[in-house]
Formats: C-alpha cells, sequence, structure tokens
C-alpha cells in the first residue's frame, strides 16, 4: 500500500476525531442507555433481552446513518473547500488519494462500531458481540465506501446522503421484497414476471446486509463461525465493487 | 463534436488498467456470489410470534392502513420461502391467527385479514385448521357484521361443506340472519340458516326461522316472499307426512 494512502487515511482519522462525530456518537450512547433503562422498567419479562435487542437495532442504526452522513458531508465540503485540488496537486494520485480517504472512513467506521459495542457488553456474552461487533464494522465499512461513492460522484450533501441511505434501505429490504415477489400469489402475467426479473437483477447488484449484525446474535448466539465468515466475505466484495466503482468513476472526472 | 456532458469526463483510456481490472473482477464476483448463493431452508412452521397490535401500530408511524396491508402481503408470501409444495400446510394456525388478529386490530376495517383467513387459510385440508380459521373469522364477524357478512357465508358453507358440522353451520348462518341490518344484504344469505336447517332435518326449527322471517317484513320483493312462502307451505307438508327415514 502507497506511503500517500496511508498518510491521507491517517488525516482522515484525525479529522474524525477532531469532527463532532465522537460527539455525536457518546450521544447515540447515552440515548441507547437511556432507552434500555426505560425499557427494564417497562418489561415484565425477559428485560435483559429487550434491552439488549432494542439498544443494539439503534446502536447498529446510528452507526450506519452517522458513517453515511459524516462521510458525505466530509467529502463534498473537501470538494467545495478546494482542498481537493490542493491534495491533488501534491504528488499524490488520485488512486491513491481515493484509496486513502477509503480506509480512513472505514477504520473510522471501525472505532465507531467498537465503541457503540461497549454499552452492550452489559447484555451481551463477549463472543457473540465480537461477532456482531465484527459485522457492524464490516457493514459501516460497506457504507462508507457507497457514501464516498455517491458524494464524490454527485458531489452533493443530501443527494449522497439520500443514495447512500436508499441503498442501504432496499438491500435491507430486498430479501423480503423478492420473497413477497415470488410468493404464491404472485400475478404469473408478463409484466409480474418482468418485475420478477427486474427485482432479482437488482439484488445481484446489492450487499446482502439482512443476515448481518442482527441483534439475534446477542440473544441467542452469534451464528457458527462458517456463517459468519460467508457474511464478511459478502460484504467484502461489496466493498470492493463500490471502491472500484468509486476508482472509476473518480479517475474518469475531469477536475 | 464535443457536448457538456463528455466535456466533464476523461476518456476511459485515463483510468489505469487495474481499476478496470478491479471493477470487472469485483463486479463479477459480487453477480456470481449473488446468483449462486442459496437461502436458508426455513420450516413453514416457523412463523414467528404475533407482535401486539400496539407494537405494530408503533411501527407503522400512524401509516395503519398501509401496515395493515402490507403486513398481510407480507404473511401471505411467509411460507414461499420455505419452498413450500403445499402453501400454508406447515403453518402453525395459531401463530397464524394471532397474526391475523393483530394486523386487523391495526386497521379494523380492513377486509384483507378476514378476507385471507376464509377464503384462503380455511382452505385447509387439516379439519383443525381449517376450524381454527373459520372460528375466527365468525369471532370478529359481530364487530361489523354489515360488511364481513359475506365472509361469514363463506365459513358457514365450509362449516356445512368442507367441516361436515351442520352446527356450527347453522349457527353461523343465524348470526349472519340476526346481526347484519343492511337491506341491500341478499337472501340467500339470509335464508341460509332455513336450509341448513333442513338439511339437518330440522323441519320444526326450520319453519320457525322460515316463518319469522315472513313475518318480520324484511322481504320486500314479492317472488321472494312467494318464494319463501312455498318453502315454509313444503316444510309443513314435509312434517305432515312424519320424519325422514
Amino acid at each position: 500500500m502507497p506511503a500517500s494512502t496511508v498518510t491521507i487515511a491517517r488525516y482522515v482519522l484525525i479529522e474524525t476525531r477532531r469532527s463532532g462525530l465522537p460527539w455525536l456518537a457518546a450521544d447515540c450512547v447515552f440515548v441507547a442507555l437511556g432507552l434500555a433503562g426505560f425499557l427494564s422498567q417497562v418489561a415484565i419479562t425477559e428485560g435483559a433481552a429487550l434491552q439488549a435487542a432494542a439498544a443494539a437495532a439503534l446502536l447498529r442504526a446510528c452507526a450506519i446513518f452517522l458513517v453515511i452522513a459524516y462521510v458525505a458531508a466530509s467529502v463534498v465540503r473537501e470538494a467545495n473547500d478546494k482542498g481537493l485540488e490542493l491534495a491533488l496537486a501534491l504528488p499524490i494520485s488520485r488512486p491513491a488519494w481515493y484509496l486513502g480517504k477509503l480506509l480512513g472512513y472505514a477504520c473510522a467506521g471501525a472505532l465507531l462500531a467498537a465503541f457503540f459495542a461497549l454499552p452492550l457488553t452489559l447484555w451481551a456474552a463477549p463472543a457473540d458481540l465480537a461477532a456482531w461487533t465484527l459485522a457492524v464494522a464490516a457493514e459501516a465499512a460497506v457504507m462508507a465506501a457507497a457514501a464516498l461513492f455517491f458524494a464524490s460522484a454527485l458531489g452533493q450533501t443530501v443527494s449522497a446522503i439520500a443514495a447512500a441511505a436508499g441503498l442501504y434501505l432496499l438491500a435491507r429490504a430486498l430479501p423480503a421484497i423478492q420473497a413477497i415477489a415470488s410468493g404464491p400469489h404472485a400475478v404469473d402475467s408478463t409484466p409480474g414476471q418482468v418485475a420478477r426479473w427486474s427485482i432479482d437483477a437488482i439484488a445481484l447488484l446489492l450487499p446482502r446486509l439482512e443476515g448481518a449484525a442482527s441483534a439475534d446474535w446477542l440473544l441467542y448466539g452469534a451464528p457458527p463461525a462458517s456463517a459468519l465468515v460467508q457474511a464478511l466475505l459478502a460484504l467484502a466484495i461489496y466493498f470492493a465493487v463500490l471502491a472500484a466503482a468509486g476508482l472509476f468513476d473518480f479517475s474518469r472526472r475531469n477536475l | 463534436m464535443t457536448t457538456a456532458w463528455t466535456s466533464r469526463e476523461r476518456p476511459v483510456a485515463a483510468v489505469p488498467g487495474w481499476i478496470l481490472g478491479l471493477l470487472a473482477a469485483s463486479l463479477s464476483i459480487q453477480i456470481a456470489w449473488q446468483a449462486t448463493g442459496a437461502e436458508p431452508a426455513r420450516d413453514a412452521s416457523d412463523l414467528p410470534r404475533a407482535p401486539a397490535a400496539q407494537v405494530l401500530r408503533l411501527a407503522g408511524f400512524g401509516e395503519s392502513a398501509a401496515l395493515a396491508r402490507l403486513a398481510m402481503v407480507w404473511l401471505l408470501a411467509f411460507d414461499s420461502r420455505a419452498g413450500n409444495a403445499i402453501p400454508y400446510q406447515k403453518l402453525d394456525y395459531d401463530r397464524l391467527a394471532a397474526w391475523l388478529d393483530a394486523i386487523l386490530a391495526v386497521d379494523p376495517r380492513s377486509n384483507f385479514p378476514l378476507f385471507a383467513a376464509a377464503r384462503l387459510y380455511a382452505e385447509n385440508d387439516n379439519p383443525a385448521k381449517a376450524r381454527r380459521m373459520v372460528e375466527l373469522v365468525f369471532a370478529r364477524f359481530g364487530e361489523d357484521p354489515n360488511r364481513r357478512w359475506p365472509l361469514l357465508a363463506h365459513v358457514a358453507l365450509l362449516a356445512k361443506h368442507r367441516l361436515h358440522d351442520l352446527p356450527l353451520a347453522r349457527q353461523y348462518a343465524a348470526a349472519l340472519q340476526r346481526q347484519t341490518t343492511d337491506p341491500t344484504i341478499p337472501a340467500w344469505a339470509r335464508q341460509m340458516e332455513i336450509f341448513v336447517l333442513e338439511d339437518m332435518n330440522e323441519l320444526e326449527a326450520a319453519k320457525v326461522v322460515l316463518g319469522g322471517l315472513l313475518a318480520t317484513g324484511k322481504i320486500g320483493d314479492a317472488e321472494e316472499r312467494r318464494f319463501l312462502q312455498s318453502r315454509l307451505e313444503e316444510i309443513e307438508r314435509r312434517l305432515k307426512a312424519g320424519p325422514k327415514r
């Protein structure tokens, strides 16, 4: 890996530490703990399970949303401030710059996942929590790559956040949509067939997020190592797709 | 000719070869991975426990009508995940009934849950499961008889022909006749109890019900009144002739 890539990644992490992201992350943890405390008062049974599930689901969503918003805002701001032109005027290649950014944001996502795992130690077994943290870190890395790609290509914060969040929600919902589309009550007409093919085609281009980092893992145990590796491998493949697409787009752009 | 679009992009040749190779390779692996990845086999009986109606309402963020219908679509598609050759046969009907109850509580004006119960889930060869569904339809019929009568009429027929439970069919038919007030409900539905009673050879009861129906003056159509009068006379003739053997 080029030294310039590592340097840029380090500066991304420094920027992250100095930004409002750590404070927002701390707020999320306080909100999750508050929610868990409230639920412990109203649950008549399975109190610990309810607290763990609610806190894990909330923190996972917060991690993904914070990563998407932070990456999109950071990339667009840097472009608007002409920081990108300044960086590329230095002896740094475009791929090195892009990969450095990607590496930095992915590390920031991993740190966020580790930080969000801390309150969950109150309720979850260490091994299950480790698997959950690893999966959330991988998911955050994929969404950081998506946000970087969209922010770099679209150049607008709101559009980039909407596109990345839409990609995430669609990927999470697609298995259910596919099941419904191919269900026993699906209309067997040409438009119906076209709709099913279209959904299947979209599924080929989306990551598999439905099985990754579920709060179930903290309640009923993490999946077997082989299933965990498979889930992480799928995320790694998609991370590579987004990185390659981003590099391609960035290399073609006239700056 | 140079367009505004092309002027913003550098040619593909400007992209380093390894990036093109990485894009092609990663995209190919992604598509192959997704295309070959099999869904984990699930048993159709693993329908999750139904949440409380309040939880479902909360999940809808105020869009109860949309949520109820989407939940029904999800529920209908549920067993397709299991590669189940015989739809619904393996589902846990107690859980299914709880789901239908919860969805109906979210949007009581929706016909969808009880329609699915009567027309789909009740068409089960397992009598206990079919009975569970017809009971659900009957239990919720009283909340809105004028809108739900077609479903009760259907489950009354199911009780008669599929479950071969004439007392149950009569109970439903009687409820349909007594609880509905909409004058547009067709005569055949309101008179269903009489036919069930005849099938049960309960001619005295059929005579009372038919006579009562005629006496209420609810039958506005002269032809219908004449037809029912002829049925009443026929029942009286059969009663005079003695019990059928």
